[in-house]
């Protein structure tokens, strides 16, 4: 596609990006098919290929308001249209440069701007997040039906993780939300890996993945949350003695924008190569277990087998379409012996992505209802997913159990028997 | 009526974010897949029902706007390039399949419905829905009628002319008809061949009776290497010669195959000079039967690879490929031609040669992808808009290979219409007397030429100053006139 960029932008890393990125695009529209906003709204302005032109007239130096903002906005950085666009353009990388851009430019109104700014400070804040959660939990019988849907319960949590020392480490990601809405998750990890000899490390003061903040307008804020994170993983990484072989991520929206560190800041001296040695060491826990098949297959052999439990796999879009990882989870799930049950447009987001369900609630609940309505068809006993922001956002519109794989692949290796609804 | 006007009373009628008329909201709009041409309108229109259409035709009609429809804004032609001083009337919010009929086979759906929706939706009973366009994932079978489009699959199948029963239409004056029917045959003109194809000046589709197919028990795809352009273009010739009729046979040369294999990793020959994908489908039996003489008259065209897909996953990888053909351009150019001629399959080495020849004289990279079966060509003319000139070459280089087609004895549109890039060559194609009779026709149905105006048909003035620079080639006699 043709490009003019303005002179403001045509000698800056970003400007050059954007123009590359731009260039590659030429406009066959195969984007608005996998497009979930595209296909609720039918407006060019809310596809993947209007966002890219509202994009483009913004570096040509045309004046844009807030309604490019809220078409942006509006974009679940789902990146079902980098799987389906035969051009390889690198869409997220454009709408990131886009969406820095307009918030230089662009005045967001005050609400907007309390709102994204109490949940940049609350949610990445884990003992903050935690507390807030917990007080929530406490008034929930006092709250109207509507606000108690959207407090999520306290789940059941299982024994302790184990302690034992294999010669083989790993780091894993602890978190932000994770630890408070659903602890059993990283937990479960530790248990299933344990299992397969491998030993997961925390590190001390590590903290979110910056992914928040990157993607509620505030990317040096993001950026910054980055760097905090390599500075408490580096001791580990460094470590000529303990060497730890990955950095294992349970949650994909966080494990995407982790394996994204080196290019992010690629411009940071000081930051490129351990941002770049991060992103090679990271790995989602599907990525771990499914490389592990020979020894899971002999645990499986030795646990009680059942009647092939029918469940419904959502893949989250930062697994399928951000790590490009489709198929990995549903292996072992099949391995595990569930019957996985056939999902129609598995390919939509859940709305779920990141805070957009609280930031654009009302396409959030659209899309929950429209992929609920998709995994129930079949009815399969329960719903199954990758990542806890799509977890805790499809439970709140479905009164069947959602939960993370790991976990019930957990409640396989532990042998229990019978019915392995959690 | 002055623009807020027009704003004012469409508003009215429809939400405000479905009425856009700023140009950070329309430059959006200016284009649909051949982003060369470029027009924003003066509002655009985003109705999500036929009553809506019906009272925003009746407004355009009272002032004489122009309106100009748009599905997915995939087409390649630039059929629903925007007008100036009109309103471009988007179809996508009509997104329903309002029925499907699983004993008569047929399926009634909204014109924003997505060619490969209907296929996916009818997968339950057995049935599909044939034409495949290769942008079928996104394009609209409203758009499909429009265009009339065929696809890898209507060698055997047809085009959509073939694959429709009924439309419901309306006129430039918002009044309804209902064109074709249920059964296989209707008396009186044949207006449904008539509509199809009409590139949106006739009428405004606003409900399509398709024909299903039962699913065939089997498909099965050979794809053949061959390191010769012309030993591939024969082999498609032995096909045919030797009676037959496969489900699709396709051609892509080398700069192709790297392109498409960069994107689906299908496993096509990255060192052949063409590869020929050719498909049988049918019952078990059948198929076997043809799949093996397939290989056989591939094997005797001097084939250097034959692989028979070994599954169902691989069968539609290398589909993929193929329908992935011209974005995946995108990642060896930045910006793409894509011509659509249709040349008897005899001249096929022939034309593949002068077109050789031409990307020499014009300095321009040229993929070829084509329906080979039926002798539709698409060379991509890959050029770079960012340079000056360049749009120019490739427009010419463009123009002359139509005109070896129709000299071929071929035809200007295989599939994509004439919409506004081909409307110079159509000039060419068709005589005054043929041209006199499209002008009657489309005055018939719209007398004040509100709907689509100035494309698919040339004007006569059109015709004289494109024969004029014609026939000087490289002496433009108006050079002042705006030649698209």
């Amino acid at each position: 596609m043709q490009t003019r960029l303005n002179e403001r932008f045509q000698n800056t890393p970003q400007g050059r990006e954007a123009e590359t990125i731009l260039r590659n695009c030429v406009h066959c529209g195969f984007c608005l098919a996998t497009c979930p906003t595209y296909r609720l709204s039918g407006n060019e302005l809310d596809s993947p290929r209007g966002r890219i032109y509202l994009i483009k007239q913004l570096l040509e130096g045309r004046e844009v308001t807030r309604k490019t903002q809220l078409h942006l906005d509006r974009c679940l950085t789902c990146r079902a249209c980098e799987s389906t666009c035969p051009s390889g353009v690198e869409y997220a990388h454009l709408l990131d440069i886009g969406r820095n851009q307009v918030e230089q430019t662009i005045t967001r109104a005050p609400i907007d701007r309390m709102l994204r700014f109490a949940l940049r400070k609350v949610l990445p804040n884990r003992n903050l997040f935690a507390f807030v959660l917990k007080s929530a939990r406490l008034c929930r019988p006092l709250l109207p039906e509507r606000l108690q849907r959207m407090v999520p319960a306290q789940p059941k949590i299982r024994q302790n993780p184990p302690q034992a020392n294999h010669p083989r480490r790993m780091l894993v990601l602890q978190g932000c939300l994770q630890p408070a809405l659903n602890p059993d998750i990283n937990h479960a990890a530790e248990r299933v890996l344990d299992k397969l000899g491998i030993t997961l490390l925390e590190a001390q003061k590590a903290s979110c993945c910056g992914a928040l903040a990157y993607h509620l307008d505030a990317q040096p804020e993001g950026l910054d949350a980055m760097r905090r994170l390599i500075d408490a993983w580096w001791p580990y990484i460094a470590n000529p003695d303990k060497p730890i072989e990955a950095i294992v991520v349970t949650a994909s929206g966080c494990g995407v924008m982790v394996k994204d560190y080196g290019r992010l800041l690629k411009h940071d001296s000081a930051y490129a190569e351990k941002a770049a040695r991060v992103s090679e060491l990271a790995k989602d826990i599907g990525e771990i277990v499914a490389a592990e098949r020979p020894e899971l297959t002999r645990l499986l052999e030795n646990c009680p087998a059942s009647e092939a439990e029918a469940i419904a796999f959502h893949a989250p879009c930062t697994l399928q379409h951000g790590q490009r990882l489709d198929g990995v989870v549903e292996n072992i799930l099949k391995t595990a012996g569930f019957r996985l049950t056939r999902v129609a447009d598995a390919h939509l987001c859940c709305g779920s992505a990141g805070a957009y369900s609280i930031v654009q609630p009302h396409i959030a609940r659209q899309l929950r209802d429209n992929k609920i309505a998709a995994l129930t068809r079949d009815d399969p006993t329960f719903l199954v997913t990758a990542n806890i922001g799509c977890q805790i956002h499809l439970q709140n519109g479905t009164q069947l159990p959602v939960r993370h794989w790991i976990e019930i692949l957990d409640r396989v290796l532990c042998g229990e028997t019978g019915d392995r609804n959690p | 009526m002055p623009r807020a006007n027009l704003v004012k009373a469409f508003r009215k009628l429809l939400p405000s974010e479905s009425v856009l008329f700023e140009p950070e909201d329309l430059r959006p709009y200016e284009c649909d897949g051949l982003s060369a041409y470029r027009q924003m309108p003066m509002i655009a229109v985003l109705p999500s029902n036929e009553a809506e259409i019906i009272e925003i035709l009746k407004i355009c009609t009272a002032e004489k706007i122009p309106v100009v429809a748009r599905g997915a804004g995939t087409g390649l032609s630039g059929g629903a390039l925007p007008h100036a001083d009109g309103v471009l009337l988007s179809l996508a919010k009509l997104n329903e399949i309002l029925e499907i009929d699983p004993d008569a086979c047929t399926a009634r759906v909204q014109p924003g419905v997505r060619n490969l929706a209907i296929s996916e939706a009818s997968e339950a009973y057995g049935l599909y829905y044939a034409p495949d366009p290769s942008s079928q994932i996104a394009c609209t079978i409203g758009g499909n009628v429009a265009e009339n489009s065929g696809g890898v699959h209507c060698l055997k199948y047809g085009l959509t002319v073939h694959n429709i029963l009924k439309l419901r239409v309306l006129t430039i004056e918002g009044d309804s008809l209902e064109i074709g029917s249920e059964a296989l045959d209707s008396s009186g003109f044949d207006l449904l061949a008539l509509m199809t194809g009409s590139e949106g000046m006739l009428g405004i589709i606003t409900e399509i009776t398709v024909k299903l197919l039962p699913k065939p028990e089997t498909a099965q795809l050979v794809m053949a290497a061959f390191d010769d352009v012309e030993k591939a273009g024969a082999a498609v010739a032995n096909i045919i010669q030797a009676g037959i009729v496969p489900a699709g046979l396709e051609m892509m040369d080398r700069m192709t195959i790297a392109a498409v294999e960069d994107f689906i990793h299908a496993g096509y020959d990255p060192d052949a000079a063409a590869i020929v994908l050719c498909e049988s489908d049918g019952s078990n039996e059948e198929v076997a039967d043809e799949i093996e003489k397939i290989r056989d008259i591939m094997h005797m065209s001097g084939a250097v690879r034959i692989d028979t897909a070994r599954n169902e996953a691989e069968r539609r990888r290398f589909w993929a490929g193929r329908k992935a053909a011209f974005p995946a351009a995108g990642r060896v150019s930045p910006d793409y031609y894509c011509m659509d001629g249709t040349i008897p399959r005899k001249h096929l080495a022939e034309v593949l040669r002068r077109i050789e020849d031409l990307s020499s004289e014009f300095g321009l990279r040229c993929m070829n992808v084509f329906h080979a079966g039926d002798g539709n060509l698409h060379p991509l003319i890959l050029y770079d808009a960012n340079r000056s000139g360049e749009l120019e070459k490739a427009e010419a280089f463009g123009a002359r290979i139509l005109e070896i087609c129709i000299e071929a004895g071929g035809s200007l549109t295989g599939e994509h219409g004439v919409g506004i890039e081909k409307l110079n060559q159509m000039c060419l194609q068709f005589g005054e007397a043929e041209r006199d009779i499209f002008h009657a026709v489309k005055a018939a149905f719209d007398p004040d030429a509100l709907l689509n105006p100035g494309k698919a048909i040339p004007s006569l003035r059109r015709c004289a100053e494109f024969g004029a620079m014609h026939v000087h080639r490289g002496e433009e006699k108006f050079p002042d006139l705006p030649r698209f």
